[in-house]
């Protein structure tokens, strides 16, 4: 059989494996765009996070700054550059949290089953069963409005989608033959999950983690607009369509770009997990026909 | 008369992931006359199936048509705009699957996926069409052909969900029919009255066929010529009997050499010198859920010796491998394992116990982590076991790799990298690595092509020879356990029905349900279906199906034998009889049935 060249794939070159489509290099560029600008921002931006730099509030684009000034007379390119770091940085951590979470408990429940797996399931879908924005809104108005409350009750909320889907992943793999094989070894459950289920589980969790990543940006955002999120001065994307929404009626755009650049971001997250499943399946489907 | 179908210099090319695309096929001209079955055969890999696909005009996903004419009724269908060629398919050319199962939508009534294609082309009314499908099912030979239509498909048995999808291809009244692989996911009992549906039905309707099969004694049955495709190119073509008695090529004596006779045509191994049991299965029941499975089964496997468990799909085979094994709890009775009796759960076993017997899983394909090397594989059971480590587990895994016959540079290789008669010696080599005293082999060789599977077999008979290890082999092969295994043992609806040693087991007096299970496999001969089809025990078996769990003679409702009043309110003690036979059934010894 041809087997060889067809699965040598994984080893050859990582840019000749990629086989990027054009939507998906569009979204890379424009991610990678922002991470070079969440990395290097404070030696980009020409302004300080929370300089005044002009006595005119809702300047328009080129007075001003390059983008203009906000209700403050802060310039929106400065505070676009600081914010892209906070939103990406915290949206990074509350995807992480509920990875960790929701991973570990979806994994067990589908491996240890019985009880174990009732009790977690329904308290999961208890959970679920509240709108989350809604749920984010009573824990942070019981906690108050600290970053650590708000990175933790996101992390939370969003790791119980994430439980279902290790779960079901988890029930998937785990009556394969391979780990009915090591089973019948005598292996342990943590050699089961680490060693046999969480690798062959990585493509779709990846995917899955982009999309999580999306989603808990736009939450932050959502929460930081209703004014629950990050705090003025900090600079976020979100708090900045809240701050400037005042000047839409000014002619302002100041709450457009921050706006537009929330789209921009998540708009490309979607492209590139969609290029990736589309790229997973795609290998499958065509496996079964080299055959 | 006139050709329904002509291929000319097909070529087609698939493309794997991320690469170019590879010739699949490479030039295959054929042709099928009005009334004529061709067949197509080879291994996997040969493009049977593709090229069976190509004469409907369709290349499946990833693949295309480079090169070529395909004329179907004197029109070049390449030529066609994409949908007349869509509006051919269900009205001339029509195409039927192995699996029915898959084809059939489960949440529909059968009748109404019977005449959804002629329906769709505009062929009459459902009412008129509806009619024309009972008229089928009667030629099929489908129990009350009236209701059967109303019907959902879980609710008939796969040979009869086999017939209907021939109903469903022959509902448009097709020149051309396409079958491919029609019987293979079907037991041998089944496969008969399939088989005679089969091609009834298209000798009544005057249809050409195209039959793709890796099964030659299959083809014997139905094929008036048979093409012989070996890498998507023509080796030999011929009519059938040239191709079976007198081959021209060597590769089709390869072929034919690697069918094994009947079973009863076999030299059947003397049992083995009397050793103590490895494996002692006493009494045992188990099962999931509220529904069991086994009931009261006991098999012995003598150290060093092999031991052949037969019976059709559902009968239990590979929940016995899986209780002795320790992953499905039993309810009663024992497990021993080398004099000692088992903890009915793995985890309960301790590793010695472990060790000792080792479980080959039937689909080398998914019972290799795809995400490790072989290496890795290998040397996992070396570690786990034997506390093997670094340079010395290495070399351990380059031993077993020799041991299976594979190159030592095997080990850094991932499990997709190999094919499946490779990964099944990997899957051997992972059992070995453990050191057993005895293998469980669940069906190893079944989703194997037959010279693959011919040298696994071959290889497990050295290693037994070498290493002194005992195989539990679980097979619905008759032919190959014949060849293979000293004792046998017969299970039907999760019982015993009849075990011994395998000289014993496959010559008379047989259990009547032994019996049609030798005589339903398919023979190298020619004419070889009419003679068996129409005997009152293949009438019996395909008039019922099997039962799970009922009262008296689990066969009864299947046996022609059968003795009513005693066979279907008692269930048959096992008796002993001459030769360490031991048969469970009602009938007096002299009235069991001979050859």
């Amino acid at each position: 059989m041809s087997d060889v060249s067809d699965h040598g794939a994984p080893r050859a070159s990582v840019f000749a494996g990629l086989r990027l489509t054009w939507t998906a290099g569009l979204a890379g560029a424009i991610l990678l765009f922002w991470l070079v600008l969440a990395l290097f921002g404070p030696w980009i931006a020409p302004h300080g996070e929370a300089e005044i730099i002009s006595g005119t509030t809702f300047a328009p684009i080129g007075e001003g700054g390059l983008l203009g000034t906000d209700k403050l007379g802060r310039d929106v390119f400065s505070r676009l550059i600081y914010g892209v770091r906070t939103t990406m940085l915290l949206a990074l951590i509350t995807t992480l949290i509920s990875f960790a979470f929701g991973v570990t408990l979806g994994f067990a429940a589908a491996i240890l089953k019985g009880w174990f797996d009732v009790v977690i399931s329904r308290i999961v879908e208890a959970f679920m069963a509240f709108p989350s924005t809604l749920l984010a809104l009573v824990v942070i108005g019981a906690f108050g409005t600290s970053i650590t409350v708000l990175v933790l009750t996101v992390g939370l909320v969003l790791s119980t989608g994430v439980f279902r889907v290790s779960r079901a992943l988890g029930y998937d793999i785990g009556v394969m033959d391979f780990v009915e094989a090591a089973r019948a070894r005598g292996e342990g459950t943590w050699w089961i999950l680490t060693r046999e289920i969480l690798p062959n589980s990585m493509a779709p969790l990846i995917a899955e983690f982009g999309l999580r990543f999306t989603f808990s940006i736009l939450f932050l955002s959502g929460l930081s607009f209703l004014g629950l999120g990050v705090q003025e001065p900090a600079a976020d994307w979100g708090l900045m369509v809240q701050e400037n929404v005042g000047g839409l009626f000014l002619g302002s755009s100041a709450a457009l770009i921050p706006a537009a650049c929330i789209a921009s971001l998540t708009v490309s997250m979607n492209l590139l997990v969609d290029w990736f499943q589309q790229r997973q399946q795609g290998e499958t489907v065509l496996e079964k026909i080299d055959q | 008369m006139t050709d329904v179908l002509t291929i000319k210099n097909l070529h087609v090319e698939g493309r794997p992931p991320g690469g170019d695309y590879v010739p699949i096929v490479k030039g295959v001209s054929l042709n099928v006359r009005k009334g004529e079955v061709l067949a197509l055969i080879g291994e996997s890999g040969s493009g049977k199936s593709t090229i069976s696909l190509a004469a409907m005009g369709f290349a499946r996903p990833g693949c295309r048509i480079s090169r070529g004419e395909v004329w179907l009724n004197g029109r070049d269908i390449m030529a066609l705009p994409p949908h007349d060629r869509h509006a051919l398919r269900g009205d001339e050319v029509s195409y039927v699957a192995q699996s029915a199962a898959a084809s059939f939508n489960p949440a529909l009534r059968i009748g109404r996926q019977v005449i959804e294609a002629p329906l769709w082309h505009g062929a009459g009314d459902a009412a008129t069409l509806t009619a024309a499908a009972v008229e089928l099912y009667r030629k099929l030979d489908l129990p009350s052909p009236e209701t059967v239509g109303e019907k959902f498909p879980h609710q008939v048995s796969g040979g009869q969900l086999q017939r209907l999808m021939a109903a469903m291809a022959m509902s448009c009244g097709p020149d051309l029919l396409i079958l491919d692989e029609p019987t293979t996911a079907l037991d041998v009992t089944t496969q008969i009255e399939v088989l005679k549906a089969f091609r009834d039905i298209i000798r009544d309707q005057g249809t050409a066929a195209i039959y793709v099969t890796h099964d030659l004694a299959v083809v014997a049955q139905v094929a008036d010529r048979i093409l012989v495709l070996k890498n998507g190119e023509t080796v030999e073509e011929g009519p059938t009997n040239q191709i079976l008695h007198a081959p021209r090529h060597d590769y089709t004596r390869t072929l034919m050499a690697a069918v094994r006779p009947a079973p009863h045509l076999v030299d059947h191994i003397d049992p083995a010198a009397a050793q103590a049991p490895v494996i002692s299965v006493r009494n045992v029941t188990a099962g999931y859920g509220a529904l069991t499975i086994l009931s009261d089964v006991s098999v012995d496997v003598p150290a060093a010796s092999v031991v052949g468990v037969i019976g059709e799909s559902g009968c239990g085979k590979s929940t016995l491998a899986r209780v002795v094994a320790g992953l499905t709890p039993l309810r009663e009775g024992t497990v021993i394992l080398d004099g000692k009796p088992a903890a009915p759960a793995v985890r309960d076993r301790p590793r010695a116990a472990l060790k000792d017997c080792q479980i080959v899983f039937q689909m080398a394909d998914t019972a290799l982590n795809p995400r490790q090397r072989i290496g890795d594989i290998l040397g996992r059971p070396l570690d786990f076991y034997q506390g093997l480590k670094g340079r010395e587990r290495a070399e351990r895994v380059a031993e077993l790799l020799e041991l299976v016959d594979l190159p030592r540079g095997f080990a850094s290789r991932f499990p997709g990298e190999l094919s499946g008669g490779q990964k099944q010696r990997v899957n051997l080599a992972r059992a070995l690595a453990a050191d057993p005293k005895v293998i469980l082999c669940d069906e190893v060789t079944s989703a194997l092509d037959t010279v693959v599977a011919a040298g696994v077999i071959e290889l497990l008979k050295s290693l037994k020879d070498k290493l002194g290890v005992a195989y539990m082999f679980i097979s619905h092969d008759l032919s190959t356990v014949a060849s293979f295994a000293d004792e046998v043992v017969v299970l039907y609806a999760g019982r015993v029905v009849e075990k011994g040693p395998s000289k014993a087991v496959f010559s008379p007096p047989f259990h009547p349900y032994t019996k049609l299970l030798l005589s339903s496999v398919p023979e190298m001969r020619q004419g070889w279906l009419d003679g068996v089809a129409d005997t009152s025990e293949a009438r019996a078996a395909s008039a019922a199906s099997v039962v799970i769990g009922g009262t008296g003679c689990p066969f009864a409702n299947r046996c022609a034998l059968a003795i009513s009043g005693t066979c279907d309110t008692t269930a048959p003690a096992v008796r002993d009889l001459p030769g360490d036979l031991q048969i469970a059934c009602h009938l007096p010894v002299a009235e069991l049935p001979v050859s």
